[in-house]
């Protein structure tokens, strides 16, 4: 080594010994975060605390300091969303903010896509245990960024603005903000990217990275994102409107701690996570009934038709999430994805963030709707994630892109089985069964009514049905799982940025799953292509697989198909003076198929890489409704008669579903005991069919997205294997005879 | 928010107006509530078995002789113990043909039973559709729930379980 070189070395050691940490009393942050984990794991407490001083003492302060940071925190949401342009984030309220210890535990959340709080959690961690205090360093001022899945985030359109907040040179806390992006850059346009096979197709990549100092973004920074999206401005305002809450949050701190002094500061933020946690504890032995539940979900990629993929990602998949869930004696909820399907070469993968983030905020709309929500009921769980599964990819170059693709079906399980739960203690108005897929989305790119190049996801995809409660239908058009508070925008709006005019918007008949209450039902949205020269249009939704069945005899929300038709007639028909659809109410009884000429896309291939739409083009977007409660001949005849009169049910689905005559209340109660003789007619004793259905299994006989999928599922989990096997009585060593590539790669990985 | 027996009654027959549910669903919730829903259950069914825990529309679990439970449909159909898989004992009837499933939505709007198909289980002695599986063919009869009696009434409600 050199003089001058080792002179160096002394020199950054000198600095060091003298430098002061940035974490409380003098510690760095990564030794605040090993102290907080050390502890819980010893006490099992947050932090060790033992005893909520505060709360006890001065319980109304306590709920005052609460309600401050709070109030800041929707206040930042409420005021920055103004600063955005992108209709996801100014009209649908697509961001939120929170506020975090210095060792990245939530304290509290503003409202919007709460799913975020426990995924920034993850991004602050990762930089506080890679070392970030010392390279590139923290300071008052610095400005951070992450939209990694891997580290702490769902898909790379949700981007995190992360903002360390100090307190006379002390690291107290951190703000920080996400937006879903209208594009991220990806291989095929939109937020939603179906097309990525890979990691490096996902669009802007931004693994937790320093982007700004003395309260400013980097030039460069600036810069790139510019060229990184196909939507530039939307881009720049939104990360203006996630620094400016950011911003916001840390002066609402700084207020508090300023007028509340910093000790109480530092032992508020302890004793809320700490209550979280009891109270999420509390929340589940006062509630739930503890046992072992269970509801696997599916979904579907059917990509062996794209000819656009390499042949290895040209392949039809069937998604299994075997999900169960066990809620203990003591109290602890577990969650096990164990059993799953295997990742593969498309963007509907996850990772724990992910699968963390999803969990998180279904309970925030169930168990904990109500009282202090932050980080303490993260605290609570347990979850198994299987590395090599798609809840799990565990592979650096895999794709997230459209990671709520997988996310959002497998979540009906947790709801379905929290609900079982929830009826079993008495807690019927709690009672929820399966949401519907937020899907079709309406996503694409090109040359826009304005000459210029842009891309959208349509956000009329945050307003499908919500499921059946038991002591009422479903919410009609109005929910999404991943956002508690379901907006589709404004039509006038999405007609400004897109070129695609609204030609009818209504509900779309039978889309609700059937039950004595109904899921919520689902709309369509008729769009013709405008003054565009090109746009190239995804769909991306389920065709082929329910996701979800609903509770006691509630069947699922429909499927849905595609009805896209290019080089229309639809010009002429307006030129003549003739009735054109606005919609398309029956797929057997067409009047987009009747009136409307052209090249036909009218099938259930509902999951597609963009293809090219122009001017005068038909593309009808048909949004999914959700799943039922209770048999529906149980559903009293004039709910039916509504149903009819509120086109929310075809006619003819009055009596095959319902067993309901129209206009006849005494033909339909006839009627519905007849249907009771038929069903004991028709139907066989369960172990009757499975002998019959044994031989299916031992055969094989199913398409090869099946046995693909039972092949996964038994050579990823020895316990799901097992329980296979002596379901149907097969061999010790029974295994279906097809290639298990992601498998096998998933072993290399992680032996 | 306490809720009074005929309050809860209501409730569950779904006479209560819109407003009124939504402030039972906002509220703190009454910590009896178990009791008084299962008070409720019970005074219904033309049984006399002791109703331990509610199990989905039309089940419970009831104690029976010998310290022993048993799934029961309210109308008197007994499945199975509780810790074993109700549905092996009922009916079912499998849609997974265009003809069946076009009985409960329109064509294209019922995936392909190639990939997911419909399960409908019945109880065998009144015929009610107790419970609906869309899962691929071949997959195993779900168990969906399996209740820790013993858990529940000794560690969380802090009193015997009926029938032990």
């Amino acid at each position: 080594m050199a003089i001058v070189d080792s002179t160096r070395e002394l020199e950054r050691q000198a600095e060091a010994d003298e430098r002061r940490g940035i974490g409380w009393g003098g510690t760095s942050a990564a030794e605040m975060l090993a102290e907080s984990e050390r502890l819980f794991g010893e006490t099992g407490r947050y932090v060790g605390v033992d005893e909520l001083a505060l709360k006890d003492t001065d319980p109304i302060r306590y709920e005052k300091l609460f309600s401050r940071l709070r109030g800041g925190l929707v206040s930042a949401r409420e005021t920055a969303l103004n600063i955005s342009a992108s209709p996801i984030v100014k009209e649908i309220g697509e961001l939120c903010f929170a506020l975090y210890t210095p060792e990245g535990d939530s304290v509290t959340l503003s409202t919007g896509i709460i799913v975020h709080v426990h995924t920034m959690s993850d991004a602050i961690k990762y930089m506080i245990r890679q070392g970030y205090e010392d390279d590139p360093g923290i300071a008052a001022g610095d400005i951070f960024t992450n939209n990694d899945a891997m580290i702490g985030d769902v898909h790379n359109a949700d981007v995190q603005t992360i903002v360390p907040i100090f307190w006379e040179g002390e690291l107290v806390g951190w703000a920080a903000g996400v937006t879903h992006e209208i594009d991220i850059g990806a291989k095929t346009p939109g937020s939603v990217p179906i097309g990525p096979i890979s990691r490096f197709e996902d669009g802007i990549d931004l693994p937790a990275k320093k982007i700004g100092s003395n309260d400013e973004i980097w030039h460069d920074h600036v810069l790139a994102g510019l060229k990184g999206t196909r939507t530039p401005m939307y881009w720049t305002l939104d990360e203006r409107t996630r620094l400016a809450g950011c911003h916001m949050v840390r002066e609402a701190v700084e207020r508090v701690i300023l007028e509340e002094g910093i000790d109480t500061y530092k032992q508020f933020v302890r004793e809320v996570i700490e209550d979280g946690r009891r109270t999420f504890r509390s929340r589940v032995r006062e509630m739930l009934v503890p046992g072992r539940y269970r509801a696997p979900a599916f979904t579907e990629l059917p990509f062996a038709k794209e000819e656009q993929l390499p042949s290895y990602a040209r392949v039809d998949t069937l998604m299994h999430a075997p999900v169960e869930l066990r809620i203990t004696r003591d109290g602890m909820l577990e969650l096990d994805y164990d059993g799953s399907s295997a990742w593969g070469y498309h963007s509907a993968n996850c990772t724990p963030s992910s699968m963390q983030g999803a969990l998180w905020v279904q309970l925030t709309q169930t168990l904990i709707c109500n009282d202090k929500v932050n980080d303490g009921a993260y605290l609570g769980l347990k979850q198994n994630f299987p590395p090599g599964t798609w809840s799990n990819h565990s592979n650096p170059q895999c794709s997230t892109g459209n990671a709520w693709y997988f996310l959002i079906p497998s979540y009906t399980g947790f709801v379905k089985s929290l609900s079982r739960s929830l009826q079993a203690r008495g807690y019927v108005e709690e009672v929820l069964a399966p949401y519907a897929l937020t899907a079709n989305a309406f996503q694409g790119g090109g040359v826009d009514q304005y000459g210029r190049q842009s891309a959208t996801t349509n956000f009329g995809l945050s307003c499908v049905g919500g499921g059946a409660k038991m002591v009422l239908d479903g919410l009609d058009y109005a929910a999404a799982m991943w956002n508690p508070e379901g907006d589709m925008g404004d039509l006038e709006m999405w007609e400004l940025i897109e070129p695609f005019l609204y030609i009818g918007q209504r509900v779309k008949p039978c889309t609700a799953g059937p039950g004595r209450h109904r899921g919520g039902s689902g709309y369509e949205a008729l769009r013709l292509a405008w003054k565009t020269p090109f746009y190239e249009m995804q769909n991306i939704a389920n065709g082929r697989c329910f996701i979800q069945a609903g509770l006691w005899g509630g069947y699922p929300g429909a499927t849905g198909y595609r009805h896209n038709i290019r080089d229309t007639n639809f010009f002429d028909l307006v030129e003549r003076g003739e009735p054109y659809p606005t919609h398309d109410p029956d797929p057997e009884d067409s009047a987009l198929e009747k009136v409307v000429t052209g090249r036909r896309q009218f099938d259930i291939e509902t999951t597609t890489l963009p293809e090219l739409m122009r001017q005068g083009d038909l593309y009808l977007c048909c949004f999914r409704g959700a799943a039922g409660v209770g048999d529906p001949i149980e559903r009293p005849y004039e709910s039916v008669m509504e149903d009819l009169d509120g086109d929310y049910l075809l006619p003819r689905y009055a009596e095959s579903v319902y067993g309901v005559v129209p206009g006849d209340a005494d033909a339909t109660a006839r009627r519905r005991d007849e249907m009771r003789e038929e069903r004991g007619r028709d139907a066989v004793p369960v172990r009757e069919w499975m002998r019959g259905e044994r031989e299916r299994v031992v055969a094989g006989d199913f398409i090869e997205p099946v046995r693909r999928m039972y092949a996964e599922s038994i050579r990823l989990s020895d316990r799901w294997a097992r329980e296979f096997r002596e379901f149907w009585d097969l061999p010790d060593d029974f295994d279906y005879d097809v290639a298990t590539l992601q498998v096998e790669l998933s072993k290399a990985i992680s032996p | 928010m306490r809720l009074d027996a005929q309050t809860l009654a209501d409730l569950v027959d779904e006479r209560l107006p819109r407003g009124q549910v939504r402030a039972i669903q906002s509220g703190f919730k009454d910590p009896d509530r178990f009791d008084k829903y299962l008070a409720l259950l019970q005074e219904r069914v033309d049984w006399d078995d002791q109703i331990v825990l509610p199990f989905g529309e039309h089940l419970y679990v009831v104690a029976k002789a010998g310290g022993s439970y048993a799934i029961k449909c309210d109308c008197g159909h007994e499945f199975c113990e509780h810790t074993d898989n109700w549905k092996l004992e009922a009916l079912i009837n499998v849609r997974d043909s265009d003809e069946s499933l076009r009985e409960i939505y329109p064509s294209k709007m019922h995936g392909d039973p190639d990939w997911n198909h419909l399960r409908e289980y019945f109880c065998p002695g009144c015929r009610t559709l107790l419970e609906v599986e869309a899962v691929p063919p071949g997959y195993p009869v779900v168990h969906d729930f399996v209740p820790d009696l013993e858990g529940f009434y000794g560690n969380w409600l802090g009193r015997e379980l009926p029938g032990a």
